[in-house]
C-alpha cells in the first residue's frame, strides 16, 4: 500500500473552471486506476490558481495477478499447429498441461500474468489523463502540441509509504515528473520538494498557500464577517462570488474599504452589482440604514503596509466605476424626465429579439395588446396592465442596463418610480421576468402578474410559431423555465385562467405581425379566415389593416375567436395546411408542453404520473389550478384505504362491463331499474349510487373534489358486497342487463371525478 | 535573453518615463524595438508586426508603442481616462517563451510598480477580434483591482492555427501611467519631467486634438465618403492579392504583395470603426461590416504565409 499525490502545476487558471477540473482530475485518475486492477481507500482533489492536485489513499502496490487457460491443438495434431501454439504462448512443450476433452486429449497452457506495479499503471493513466482533460476551453503554448488550460510547467507524481517516497516517473511534451512544487508567486517563489500529502500541504501552508478551496473560503468569509461586525456593518452574503474569489487567490487577505459618500445616492443594487462584477468586492451593509456603504476586497498576499496599498488602489478603481455607474444612472434619469420612460424604450424598435420574431418593440405590442386580454382573469385593472407592458422593456435601452445587463427590470422600476408611473407599474418592471428558477418567488401583484404572463407566453408561442421547441438537453431560448414559470405563476396565485384560450390568442396576434413582417407561412391566410369570418369581400382583404383585425378579435373576446374559427373549418377551409389549423395544432402541441412541464412540477411535489394522466383526461384540462386541485385530491384519495379498494371495485366493474360489451356489441348505458334488484346488496349499491350522485355533482359544480371523491368512497362497501353477494353474468338475460346497466352506473359515477382507468395498480 | 536592466532607483515622473523605460526593458530582454505602425489602428494588435508575425513558423520578438484611435471612445478630452486617441505598448513573442509571466512582471517592476506592495493578478480574459479572425486565451493582470495589462497566448490569427504560439502582452500606457504616477485626470498627468524648461502636460499635448477628432468622429466626417473608402479599399486589398505573384521585375520570382494588401485591410478597419462612431451603421449591418473585414484579414493571412516571413520555403 501506498500514497499517491500528484500536482499539475500550471499559470493561472480561470475561478470558474477550478472545482469542475477537481472533479475530472480525481474521477479520471480513480477510474483508470481502477480499471487497470488497482484499488485505493480514499481520494480527494484540490485547486488553487495555479494547481490541481489529487492525494490518493492507500493505493494498492500491484495491479493483481491472474490466471489464463488456453485451450490449444489436440494431442497428435501437426507438429506446425503444436508449435505455433508454443510461440503464441511462450512455454515449452513440457509446460503444457494435457486434459481430456470431449474430442479427446488437447494441450491446455496455463499462463499466470504477473500484477503490473502501481507506479507503471499511475504513470500511463496520469499521461492520458493530462492529455485528454476536459477543459472548456484549453490553449496550446510555445512551440508544443499538448492543450491545458493555460502553460503547464510541472508535473508532481510520488508514491509514498513508510519507507519514503518515490517519484512515478513520466515524461508529458517535454515536461518530466519530479517531486518539486513551488509556493505562493511572489511570497514563497522558491522551489521545494515533498515526501507526501501531509507533507507537501504543511509545505504549501509555510509558503503562503492554502490548498484547499474551502479552507479558503472559509477563511475568506470568518476574517469579512469578524472585520464588518467590528465596523457595526452587515457583509452581504453571495456563495457564488465567494467561490470564486477563493479560486483566486491563494493566499487571501481581507481587506475592508468605504464607499465615497458622494455615490451611496445610487441604488444599493448598482452599488453592489457594479462592485462585484467589476472589482469582485463583497458588499457591505449598514443595518440601521439598509444603504451599501462599505466593500470588503481580498488580495492575494500580505504586504509590510499591512494592505494600505492595495487597499488604496482598490478604492481608487471603485471611484472611478462609480463615477461611471454614477453618470449612467444621472443620464438615465434625465432621459427619463425629458421622455418618460416609454420615451427611453422608443429605441427598442432597433434592438432584435430574434432574427425571425421581430424587434423588442414588436414584442412589446404583442404583450401590451396580450397583458391586457389576461388582467381581468387575474384581477388587474386591463389599461394599468397595458401601461406596464408597454414600459417594462423600456430599461433595456437605458446606458445603466446596456453597463449591467443583469439589472434589466429593477432600474425599470426605479425609472418608473422617477417618472411617476403607478406603484403597480413599477412593480411589474422588475417582477414581470419572475419567475426566475424554480425557487424563486412567484409574484402576486395583479398587473405584475398579467404582464409577467403576457411576456413569457408570447415567448413561448412565439418560438412555436417559428418552430424552434427544445429539444433533449438543447433549450437555447430557456422555453421550459418560462413554461414552468407560467405553470408557478397561475398555480401560485390560484388563477382559474383557460390557458388554451389565451395561448390562441396570443398565437393569433403573433402570426398576424409575422404575416405582417412576411417572415412565416403565407401572407394572406389568416387575414382571408378573418374576413371571410366578418363578412369582408375578398377584393377588401388587402387593405385590411393589422391592428383592425387584433382590435375585432379583441371586441369578439375569446370565445367569439374560438367560434369563428371553429366555424371556418366546418365551413370547409377544410386544407390541413390553412393557417387557422396550423395554429390550432400549435396550441395543442404547446398546451402538451405545459402539461409535460407540470408533471415534472407535480412529480417534484409527489404526485404520480399516472394520478396526473387521470386528472389531465378530464375536460378543462389548460385550467391548471383545476386541475392541480383534482390531481391533488385523487392522490390524497388514492393513498386511504376506502379509495384504494374503491378503485379496485371501479376497475373490476370497468373490466366485466368492458368485456361484456365487448362480446355482445352493445353499449349498457340505459339506467338500471332498482324494481329488478333482487338481492339487498343490489338495492343497497341503488341507494348508494343515488346518494352519491346528489353529492358528486353539486360537489363538481364547486369544484369541490375532496368533498366529490369522499362520496364516491362511500361507494366502496356497497360496491364491495355487491360483487361478493351478486353474481352478474347470470343466465337470465334480464337481470344481466340490468346489473351490467348498474356497473354502467358506477364507472359513469366515477369517471365523473377523474379517468381512474389510467390509474396504476 | 541577457540579464534585465537594473531596476531604477527614482519612481517615473511623467508619462514618457514609463514608455522610455518599457523600451528599455524590453531592449534588455532581447525584442526588436520597432516604431508605431504610420496607419490608423484600433490596436497594437493590428501592427503588422503582430498580425502578420504572429503567422507561420519563424520565431520573432518585437516591442513598440502603438497609438491607437476608438472613434467611439471620443469625450471631448472631458472624461478623466477615456480618450479616442491614446497609445497603447505591445509587446510580441514568439514561439512564447515559458517565463514569459516573468518577464511580464520584470516589465512592472522595471516601471517603478514594487510587488511586494501591491497586489498583481492573473484574471481569465480570452481575447477575441472578430474583425481580425484571431482568438487566444489569457488574462487581464489586475493591479491592486485595476486592469493594467492584457496577456494572451495566440491561438488563432485571420482563421490560421498559430504554431508555434505567439504570446503577447499588451499595456493602456496612459491608464497605467495614471496608476503609477497617481493622476486622478488623464489630461492632468505630466507627459515630460515636471521639472522640464517646459513642462508639458498630456493636456497640452492632447486636449485640443482629443476636441477636435471627438467633433469629427460623431459628427464631422463625411460618410458618404466614408462609404466608399470602405468599398475601395476593400476592393484594392482583394485586387492586390488576386495579382500573379510573380513579379517581372523580380525576374519572375514569387513576390506576393501580403502587406500592402494588409494595409487595405487596416483601413477598412478604421473607416468601419469612424461610421460606427457616426452612428450610421445598424445593428444587423453591423455584424456584416465586421465579416467583411474579417475576410480581408483572412486573404492577407493566407497570402503572408506563402511569403518568405510567413515561413514558407523561400
Amino acid at each position: 500500500m501506498a500514497d499517491l499525490l500528484i500536482e499539475l502545476f500550471s499559470e493561472e487558471i480561470p475561478a470558474r473552471m477550478q472545482a469542475g477540473a477537481c472533479e475530472a482530475l480525481k474521477k479520471r485518475m480513480t477510474d483508470g486506476l481502477v480499471e487497470a486492477g488497482l484499488t485505493y481507500a480514499s481520494a480527494q482533489a484540490f485547486a488553487t490558481p495555479r494547481r490541481l492536485a489529487l492525494a490518493v489513499e492507500a493505493l494498492s502496490d500491484h495491479s493483481p495477478t491472474t490466471r489464463e487457460e488456453r485451450r490449444g491443438p489436440k494431442l497428435g495434431a501437426p507438429e506446425k499447429a503444436v508449435e505455433g501454439f508454443l510461440r503464441s504462448t511462450g512455454l515449452a512443450l513440457e509446460d503444457l498441461e494435457v486434459r481430456d476433452d470431449k474430442k479427446g486429449q488437447v494441450y491446455m497452457a496455463v499462463l499466470t500474468h504477473a500484477g503490473r506495479p502501481a507506479a507503471d499503471i499511475v504513470a500511463e493513466v496520469l499521461e492520458d489523463v493530462i492529455r485528454h482533460f476536459p477543459w472548456p476551453k484549453s490553449m496550446r503554448w510555445g512551440a508544443g502540441s499538448l492543450r491545458w488550460v493555460r502553460p503547464l510547467h510541472s508535473i508532481l507524481c510520488i508514491l509514498s509509504d513508510e519507507s519514503g517516497a518515490q517519484v512515478v516517473p513520466l515524461e508529458v511534451d517535454g515536461i518530466v515528473s519530479g517531486d518539486v512544487t513551488r509556493g505562493h508567486r511572489f511570497m514563497a517563489p522558491e522551489p521545494f520538494s515533498v515526501a507526501n500529502y501531509e507533507d507537501y500541504a504543511a509545505k504549501l501552508k509555510r509558503a503562503h498557500v492554502i490548498l484547499d478551496p474551502e479552507e479558503r473560503a472559509q477563511h475568506i468569509w470568518n476574517d469579512a464577517r469578524q472585520m464588518a461586525f467590528a465596523q457595526g456593518l452587515d457583509l452581504v452574503e453571495d456563495k457564488g462570488l465567494l467561490a470564486e474569489v477563493a479560486g483566486l487567490v491563494e493566499w487571501p487577505v481581507v481587506l475592508l474599504g468605504r464607499i465615497d459618500d458622494a455615490f451611496l445616492g445610487l441604488p444599493p443594487e448598482v452599488l453592489q452589482t457594479s462592485m462585484k462584477e467589476h472589482q469582485k468586492f463583497f458588499s457591505l451593509r449598514d443595518p440601521e440604514s439598509g444603504q451599501i456603504t462599505g466593500f470588503v476586497t481580498v488580495a492575494n498576499r500580505e504586504t509590510r503596509d499591512n494592505g494600505a496599498t492595495i487597499l488604496a488602489g482598490n478604492q481608487k478603481v471603485l471611484a472611478a466605476r462609480l463615477s461611471d455607474a454614477k453618470f449612467f444612472w444621472d443620464n438615465d434619469l434625465r432621459v427619463v424626465s425629458h421622455v418618460g420612460l416609454e420615451g427611453m424604450g422608443a429605441g427598442l424598435a432597433d434592438v432584435t429579439f430574434h432574427n425571425k420574431l421581430g424587434s423588442q418593440a414588436d414584442r412589446v405590442e404583442r404583450i401590451a395588446a396580450l397583458a391586457r386580454e389576461i388582467a381581468p382573469l387575474v384581477g388587474a385593472e386591463p389599461a394599468l396592465a397595458e401601461q406596464a407592458a408597454r414600459v417594462v422593456k423600456a430599461d433595456l435601452r437605458s446606458e445603466m442596463v446596456g453597463e449591467f445587463p443583469e439589472l434589466q427590470g429593477l432600474m425599470g422600476s426605479y425609472y418608473a418610480r422617477a417618472a411617476g408611473l403607478p406603484d403597480d407599474v413599477a412593480r411589474a418592471c422588475v417582477e414581470h421576468y419572475q419567475p426566475l428558477g424554480p425557487s424563486d418567488a412567484v409574484p402576486s401583484a395583479p398587473v405584475s402578474v398579467a404582464v409577467a404572463l403576457a411576456d413569457k407566453i408570447d415567448t413561448l408561442t412565439g418560438f412555436w410559431a417559428i418552430d424552434e421547441k427544445p429539444t433533449g438537453s438543447k433549450d437555447p431560448f430557456a422555453l421550459r423555465r418560462a413554461a414552468l414559470g407560467v405553470i408557478r405563476l397561475v398555480l401560485g396565485n390560484g388563477e382559474s385562467i383557460k390557458l388554451e384560450d389565451v395561448l390562441f390568442s396570443s398565437d393569433n396576434t403573433i402570426t398576424l405581425q409575422l404575416e405582417e413582417n412576411a417572415t412565416i407561412g403565407s401572407p394572406v391566410s389568416l387575414r382571408k379566415a378573418y374576413a371571410s369570418a366578418f363578412g369582408i369581400p375578398d377584393h377588401e382583404l388587402r387593405s385590411i389593416e393589422n391592428e383592425q383585425v387584433t382590435k375585432r378579435m379583441h371586441a369578439a373576446g375569446f370565445s367569439r375567436v374560438q367560434d369563428w374559427l371553429l366555424s371556418l373549418i366546418q365551413e370547409g377551409l377544410e386544407n390541413p395546411d390553412n393557417e387557422v389549423r396550423r395554429s390550432l395544432r400549435r396550441v395543442a402541441d404547446l398546451l402538451a408542453f405545459f402539461h409535460d412541464r407540470l408533471k415534472v412540477h407535480l412529480r417534484d411535489q409527489g404526485i404520480r404520473h399516472d394520478v396526473i394522466d387521470a386528472c389531465l383526461a378530464m375536460p378543462g384540462n389548460d385550467d391548471l389550478t383545476l386541475l392541480v386541485k383534482r390531481a391533488e385530491a385523487l392522490s390524497t384519495f388514492l393513498k386511504t384505504e376506502d379509495g384504494e379498494n374503491l378503485l379496485q371495485g371501479f376497475k373490476r366493474a370497468n373490466n366485466i362491463l368492458t368485456q361484456a360489451e365487448a362480446k355482445d356489441g352493445v353499449e349498457y348505458s340505459f339506467g338500471p331499474d332498482p324494481k329488478l334488484a333482487e338481492t339487498p346488496e343490489e338495492t343497497a349499491l341503488f341507494t348508494a349510487l343515488d346518494a352519491a350522485e346528489a353529492t358528486i355533482a353539486p360537489a363538481m359544480a364547486k369544484e369541490d373534489f375532496a368533498q366529490a371523491m369522499a362520496a364516491m368512497a362511500a361507494l366502496r362497501a356497497p360496491i364491495d358486497a355487491f360483487f361478493d353477494a351478486v353474481q352478474i353474468n347470470t343466465d337470465n338475460q334480464i337481470l344481466r342487463r340490468n346489473r351490467l346497466n348498474l356497473l354502467h352506473r358506477i364507472r359513469a359515477t366515477c369517471l365523473q371525478v377523474a379517468d381512474l382507468t389510467r390509474v396504476e395498480g | 535573453m541577457p540579464e534585465s536592466p537594473e531596476i531604477h532607483s527614482q519612481k517615473p515622473q511623467c508619462f514618457q518615463d514609463i514608455l522610455l523605460r518599457l523600451q528599455e526593458y524590453w531592449a534588455g530582454q532581447g525584442c526588436a524595438v520597432l516604431q508605431p505602425y504610420d496607419m490608423e489602428v484600433g490596436a497594437g494588435t493590428f501592427h503588422p508586426a503582430t498580425t502578420l508575425r504572429a503567422l507561420g513558423t519563424k520565431a520573432w520578438a518585437a516591442a513598440y508603442v502603438q497609438p491607437s484611435r476608438r472613434p467611439t471612445d471620443g469625450r471631448y478630452g472631458e472624461n478623466p481616462n477615456r480618450l479616442q486617441h491614446y497609445y497603447q505598448y505591445q509587446v510580441i513573442i514568439k514561439p512564447s517563451p515559458p517565463d514569459l509571466q516573468e518577464l511580464y512582471l520584470g516589465s512592472l517592476r522595471a516601471i517603478g510598480i514594487d510587488d511586494t506592495l501591491h497586489d498583481i493578478r492573473f484574471v481569465e480574459d480570452d481575447w477575441e477580434s472578430p474583425t481580425l479572425g484571431a482568438w487566444g486565451l489569457g488574462w487581464e493582470v489586475w493591479c491592486d483591482g485595476m486592469e493594467v495589462s492584457q496577456f494572451t497566448y495566440f491561438q488563432q490569427v485571420g482563421g490560421h492555427d498559430c504554431h508555434p504560439v505567439s504570446g503577447e502582452l499588451t499595456y493602456g500606457l496612459e491608464r497605467l501611467a495614471m496608476y503609477v504616477l497617481g493622476v486622478a485626470h488623464v489630461m492632468d498627468m505630466p507627459f515630460n519631467r515636471p521639472d522640464a524648461r517646459i513642462p508639458l502636460s498630456y493636456g497640452d499635448v492632447f486636449r485640443q486634438t482629443e476636441q477636435e477628432y471627438s467633433r469629427h468622429n460623431f459628427h464631422g466626417a463625411d460618410t458618404e465618403k466614408l462609404f466608399e473608402d470602405f468599398r475601395k479599399a476593400e476592393a484594392e486589398c482583394a485586387r492586390l492579392l488576386g495579382m500573379e505573384p510573380a513579379d517581372p521585375a523580380l525576374g519572375g520570382r514569387t513576390n506576393i504583395m501580403a502587406h500592402p494588401a494588409y494595409d487595405q485591410c487596416i483601413k477598412a478597419s478604421h473607416i468601419f470603426n469612424l461610421l460606427e462612431a457616426r452612428g450610421v451603421i445598424s445593428v444587423t449591418e453591423r455584424q456584416a461590416y465586421i465579416g467583411r473585414v474579417r475576410a480581408l484579414a483572412k486573404l492577407c493571412a493566407d497570402a503572408f504565409v506563402q511569403t518568405e516571413a510567413g515561413g514558407a520555403a523561400a
